[in-house]
């Protein structure tokens, strides 16, 4: 499809954040991106030009922040208001190879929704969360610049990337990766053998490190990574905070989130 | 009716909120504490026939909403 022809909304509702750099970061790439309050999809209170369809996009991102104060687990609220009203509409634009992006708070719903780590192709939300992102080892809010290695290469949200290692900021307190104990091996094998996990962090070096370079004590330095398809992404640390140089210090281009948005624009424009 | 959900890590699950408190407790001098551990109540007014019919729905509940299975598990003690 032509570029300009994509549309990608951002999901918003009460206390998401980033919304405004995810949609400029996508809108300056010359496809079309609005932020979309949840309520647009189903609410019968909405007026009828600001009604929407999920089908009304290629791409869905979650975005940042702390939908609905974080209350009960970050992001289990969001999730419980996708899942009651857009669960069949979500499997169905998974089904169809539209991809979907999680950026922090967006990672934690798409966890809770069942939809990371999406081993099962035909059912691409599992009934239950199959992991978790716990409260950060440190017991504190984690912020500041990360460093995230490259791991995969089917990922479609980094096809377009050639750096090794990339920069991005994280800002969060529950992003520690959790897979069932127990199963953690089994987890690491089935995501490694189907190419899933997409970063992990690093240290100044290039080499797997702990804390603080690992902000969370995730497993396995997972930073970010996607479902069986492929097409389906969530990260803790945030790219469209690094997309224009001058938001990493840089006056002129593009920081390394660049590639990410990049990416999936052109897979779109291949579907 | 009324139910006190608690929403408490598993077994195995690090507890950083929990050390953390632990800690700060020992610097102010409990130094017979233990151990401390997080947990989470809702406490939930339900209207049901009865107390198993109830019961069945706050399960449904913490399996859909109130607690993720990876790290957590719930129990129920009422209160009225």
């Amino acid at each position: 499809m032509d570029r300009e022809e994509i549309k990608v909304a951002v999901l918003r509702m009460e206390g998401t954040n980033c919304e405004d750099e995810t949609v400029k970061a996508f809108r300056s790439l010359g496809v079309e991106a609005e932020a979309v309050h949840i309520k647009q999809f189903y609410s019968d209170m909405i007026r009828f030009e600001e009604q929407r369809s999920v089908f009304d996009y290629q791409c869905l991102v979650f975005p940042g922040g702390f939908s609905a104060g974080d209350y009960i687990r970050a992001g289990a609220i969001f999730s419980a208001r996708v899942k009651s009203v857009l669960r069949k509409d979500i499997e169905e634009f998974i089904k169809m190879g539209y991809p979907i992006l999680g950026i922090c708070n967006g990672f934690q719903v798409l966890v809770e929704l069942g939809a990371l780590p999406g081993f099962d192709e035909d059912k691409p939300l599992a009934e239950k969360p199959e992991m978790a992102l716990a409260m950060n080892d440190s017991s504190r809010f984690e912020c500041r610049p990360t460093l995230l290695k490259k791991e995969s290469e089917k990922c479609i949200f980094v096809k377009n990337l050639k750096k090794d290692v990339v920069m991005f900021p994280v800002a969060h307190a529950e992003g520690k990766v959790v897979f069932p104990s127990g199963k953690e091996d089994e987890y690491l094998e089935r995501l490694t053998s189907n190419d899933q996990i997409v970063f992990r962090y690093v240290d100044e070096k290039g080499d797997y490190a702990g804390y603080p370079w690992n902000p969370n004590g995730s497993f396995y330095n997972i930073a970010g990574i996607c479902n069986a398809t492929h097409t389906v992404f969530g990260l803790m640390p945030h790219p469209e905070r690094a997309f224009f140089g001058y938001q990493v210090g840089r006056r002129e281009g593009y920081g390394d989130g660049y590639c990410i948005f990049r990416s999936v624009v052109d897979y779109l424009e291949k579907l | 009716m009324i139910a006190d959900v608690y929403i408490e890590l598993k077994e195995g699950v690090a507890d950083p909120e929990g050390e953390a408190t632990l800690k700060a407790l020992r610097l102010l001098g409990f130094k017979r504490v233990k151990k401390v551990s997080t947990v989470k109540v809702f406490r939930i007014d339900i209207e049901a026939r009865s107390r198993e019919e109830a019961e069945r729905e706050i399960a449904e509940m913490c399996e859909k909403l109130l607690a993720n299975p990876v790290i957590q598990k719930y129990s129920i003690v009422w209160r009225e």
